[in-house]
């Protein structure tokens, strides 16, 4: 980016500064109407009380920041295992040698079937049926065959990221590896994975604030996180707003995420394509 | 570039003002039917069926919510309509009480989210053993009760929970319940596990935990734990039941209305009649038998 100086950078100011405040007052004026109209609609105090109550809200929000540190815990332990399943399978994927070539069609056919069957039935199937199979505890936990069936899921998705990471750095990268005398493993580890990687971090980010929301599914063989005890509140007040506590403690942690992730698109797109056009 | 502070910060202040306008204000200004639910009468002092003239959704009919499926003994094969089932039953007698035929019910299918929702309701009123608690009553109105319970433990044959007789022996057990019922709540208010309970979508989940071994015990009302022990989980039984103490209330079962349902006065007229001409009692024996000899759980 060129160096910004004097009337350049005043002007750039002032740019910046009027459209911020065109956007503040155009945000206003939506939230101005919705405000003034929403309560004019003639089932709106039920409305209201039902998804809206303050006093449940207040009453149900320490329960359910409680049942998050579950969610928080799940995501964590799946997320490592997710990235190095992935890998494994990505690369599986990229073999080139003729002897691998049942390992690339395994892990063809293991993004597939993964990817097209709803993720509900994986953690059904392998949250009750492994152990069904006679599993002693606490070996049988929902918990731990619950994650399992996430991170086998969402591999599949994150392998196919990588592939494209991998399948996106040139070829001529390789060639000049091999060239100098680096074996396929060894030029895939130092020259074209480093390369792969930074490149999908973007993506891969979005993999995550969705899964960040997706691990809220393990509830549904018994562990009882954030999303299952707004379920329950609701069940027990006959009120939504548990719901709504629930969405604003998701979005405390998926906004930042998300912005995280805009900067980093951000800063790749600088990286690699030069400036852009105001 | 730096544009980053302003994309923050608007969706943030846009979703936290419409959260703040709509939380702000009177919250808590609507307490106003306690009058519907007390201690029943003997015999209903206003005639039900003239109550109920022109309060019901259509003209003539009654329309009645049940769930989607219902379930033994509460309706019997899902078929509302044969008038099998306890649920099924008490809905055409308070029809009957209320002047309308058989022909004149109608019945449709709800799930319990649809029966809280705030909208306009489709059906007159709801049965699926709604409990009534005074938590409830700000966002639906309720009936008297037409049935009072307690609670029960389902397990296998081989369940640590078989033989125990008092609560005591059972806070070392894993134990799980249907999310949202009067069940969940009994595990984590009365037994207080150690472990913390388990919850399902519905007895499919409760049945494959069981089976996988994941919990020990299932707690349900008494009727549907000798229906599922008797019918669903094959091997389980009922281990046992827990008395009603000064600490746990009944669980009593209300008919749900849309919030003060001008509807509920009449019908709460026709289950007193219902009672005090011993008609309820003949339902409750024809399809809830619970002469099965349970072993009572002491508590506390």
């Amino acid at each position: 980016m060129a160096v910004a100086d004097g009337r350049r950078a005043a002007w750039e100011r002032e740019k910046r500064r009027r459209s911020i405040a065109v956007a503040a007052a155009s945000s206003l004026v939506v939230v101005a109407a919705i405000v003034a109209l929403v309560p004019r609609m003639p089932r709106w105090d039920r409305v209201r009380a039902s998804f809206f109550d303050g006093a449940q809200f207040r009453d149900s929000l320490p329960r359910l920041i409680d049942a998050f540190w579950l969610d928080v815990r799940i995501f964590l332990w799946c997320t490592p295992a997710i990235v190095a399943l992935a890998l494994l399978v990505a690369m599986a994927r990229n073999s080139r040698s003729a002897a691998l070539f049942p390992l690339r069609v395994i892990s063809v056919a293991y993004t597939d079937v993964m990817r097209g069957v709803p993720i509900i039935l994986w953690i059904y199937l392998i949250g009750f049926g492994v152990p069904g199979l006679g599993i002693a505890r606490p070996w049988n936990s929902p918990l731990l065959w619950g994650s399992v069936a996430m991170v086998l899921t969402y591999s599949a998705y994150v392998a196919e990221v990588f592939r494209a990471g991998i399948e996106s750095v040139h070829e001529s990268q390789r060639a000049a590896a091999r060239s100098l005398g680096l074996s396929h493993w060894q030029s895939m580890r130092h020259v074209v994975l480093p390369q792969a990687v930074r490149r999908v971090v973007p993506p891969l980010m979005n993999d995550m604030v969705s899964l960040q929301k997706d691990v809220a599914l393990v509830s549904l063989i018994g562990p009882i996180e954030i999303l299952r005890q707004a379920g329950v509140d609701k069940a027990k007040f006959a009120n939504f707003t548990p719901y709504i506590a629930a969405a604003i403690v998701f979005l405390c942690v998926t906004i930042p995420l998300t912005r995280l992730t805009d900067w980093m698109i951000d800063r790749e797109r600088r990286r690699t394509q030069g400036t852009r056009i105001g | 570039m730096r544009r980053r502070p302003l994309s923050l910060a608007v969706p943030l202040v846009v979703a936290a003002s419409l959260v703040l306008a709509a939380c702000g204000g009177g919250s808590g200004d609507s307490a106003s039917d306690e009058a519907a639910t007390d201690t029943t009468p003997a015999g209903a002092t206003i005639d039900p069926a003239e109550c109920a003239k022109g309060k019901t959704l259509k003209a003539d009919v009654l329309t009645v919510a049940t769930g989607n499926p219902a379930y033994s003994p509460w309706v019997v094969d899902d078929k509302p309509e044969s008038k099998e089932g306890f649920e099924a039953a008490v809905a055409y007698a308070v029809a009957a009480q209320l002047g309308l035929g058989d022909d004149q019910v109608e019945w449709v299918r709800t799930n319990f989210d649809e029966a809280i929702q705030p909208g306009a309701k489709n059906f007159d009123f709801n049965l699926q053993q709604f409990t009534i608690t005074e938590e409830r009553k700000a966002n639906v109105s309720f009936s008297d009760p037409y049935y009072s319970t307690n609670q029960a433990i389902v397990g296998l044959a081989d369940s640590k929970a078989k033989g125990v007789t008092s609560v005591a022996d059972l806070k070392g057990l894993k134990f799980g319940a249907q999310a949202g019922t009067t069940s969940l709540e009994y595990i984590t208010k009365v037994i207080q596990p150690t472990a913390e309970p388990f919850a399902y979508d519905d007895n499919a989940g409760a049945k494959a935990a069981l089976e996988a071994g994941q919990v020990d015990a299932i707690v349900f009302d008494l009727p549907t734990a000798l229906y599922v022990s008797g019918v669903e989980i094959e091997g389980s039984s009922v281990l046992g039941q827990f008395p009603l103490t000064d600490q746990v209330a009944a669980d009593n079962f209300g008919l749900v209305f849309d919030l003060d349902n001008p509807l509920v006065e009449c019908v709460n007229a026709a289950l007193a009649n219902m009672k005090s001409d011993g008609s309820l009692d003949e339902l409750t024996l024809k399809y809830l038998s619970t002469d099965a000899e349970i072993p009572v759980i002491q508590v506390g």
